[in-house]
């Protein structure tokens, strides 16, 4: 293992961490609600698909468009570091489904197994983390290493 | 009414969270995740930075039955370890490494115009829906 110190940002990432600490922390106490992304998606989307009313999900969809309107704060203020990506449009197709099937199985991700479950010390989410974290080391090593 | 603006302010922040720590630099993500390669360690550290001021957060909600807003805490009581827990994470882990793109900093780059963005999020919706039409008791027992 080589650490490319080059780009190694802790005080940004630290203090990006904070924020996002922060942010989980507001919802958390202001609404009650734990600020998992995956069920902020899902559960409005479950609503729509079944025809119920979308008025108890407006605090989640409004957290989504919080998050869509994010890179026009940050526009304001600095530039916008380029989203580029190094898969095509098959690998992005696929790796989607997976995502939006895994977090469904798995009932989260990164912010609501990740940041939230950890935080409250839930061995469920660390299980939950530690393999999704093992299969994302995985699957990197073979993409870049492998094939 | 309230709820609703803390929802709005929270996805807010957590976004320019994500920005700050470069979790929406879907190439940074995967060079935290290549361990073989020139490692770049930066996003551990924002897990820990987000797991520090959760701790707070968490430890301070347990000892409350509601919210600011008057709402009740709806904190997971699920503890269960089962093989849907592991294959949703690997599945979810897999995907992630793929493309460098988790839910929330997809939607942060879907929100500043990416294309790629916009194939990953459209294929996550397609994949939650197909999940829960068809897949809500595989590998459960």
């Amino acid at each position: 293992m080589t650490i490319d110190w080059n780009h190694f940002t802790p005080w940004a990432s630290l203090a990006g961490g904070a924020l996002i600490g922060l942010a989980t922390a507001l919802y958390l106490l202001g609404t009650g609600r734990v600020a998992g992304i995956a069920g902020i998606v899902a559960s409005p989307l479950r609503a729509w698909l079944q025809g119920n009313s979308l008025v108890p999900e407006i605090n989640r969809l409004l957290f989504i468009a919080g998050l869509l309107l994010a890179p026009w704060a940050w526009r304001l203020l600095a530039p916008l570091p380029a989203p580029v990506v190094d898969v095509g449009t098959p690998g992005l197709v696929l790796a989607g489904l997976l995502v939006g099937v895994g977090v469904r199985m798995g009932n989260g991700c990164t912010s609501g197994h990740g940041v939230c479950g950890l935080s409250r010390l839930s061995l469920r989410s660390l299980v939950n983390v530690l393999a999704f974290m093992g299969a994302g080391f995985v699957t990197v090593a073979l993409l870049r290493h492998v094939f | 009414m309230i709820n609703a603006l803390l929802g709005l302010a929270s996805g807010l922040v957590f976004g320019l969270g994500l920005i700050l720590a470069g979790m929406a630099e879907p190439l940074k993500v995967k060079a935290f995740l290549d361990l073989a390669g020139a490692w770049n360690p930066s996003l551990a550290l924002v897990m820990g930075g987000a797991i520090a001021v959760g701790l707070f957060a968490f430890a301070r909600a347990a000892r409350q039955a509601r919210s600011w807003t008057g709402t009740p805490m709806e904190i997971p009581q699920n503890r269960s370890i089962d093989r849907r827990l592991v294959v949703g994470g690997l599945m979810f882990g897999t995907g992630w490494g793929v493309a460098g793109f988790c839910p929330g900093p997809a939607l942060v780059a879907l929100g500043s115009g990416s294309g790629a963005a916009l194939w990953f999020v459209g294929a996550m919706l397609v994949g939650m829906v197909l999940h829960d039409r068809f897949l809500t008791t595989t590998l459960s027992r």
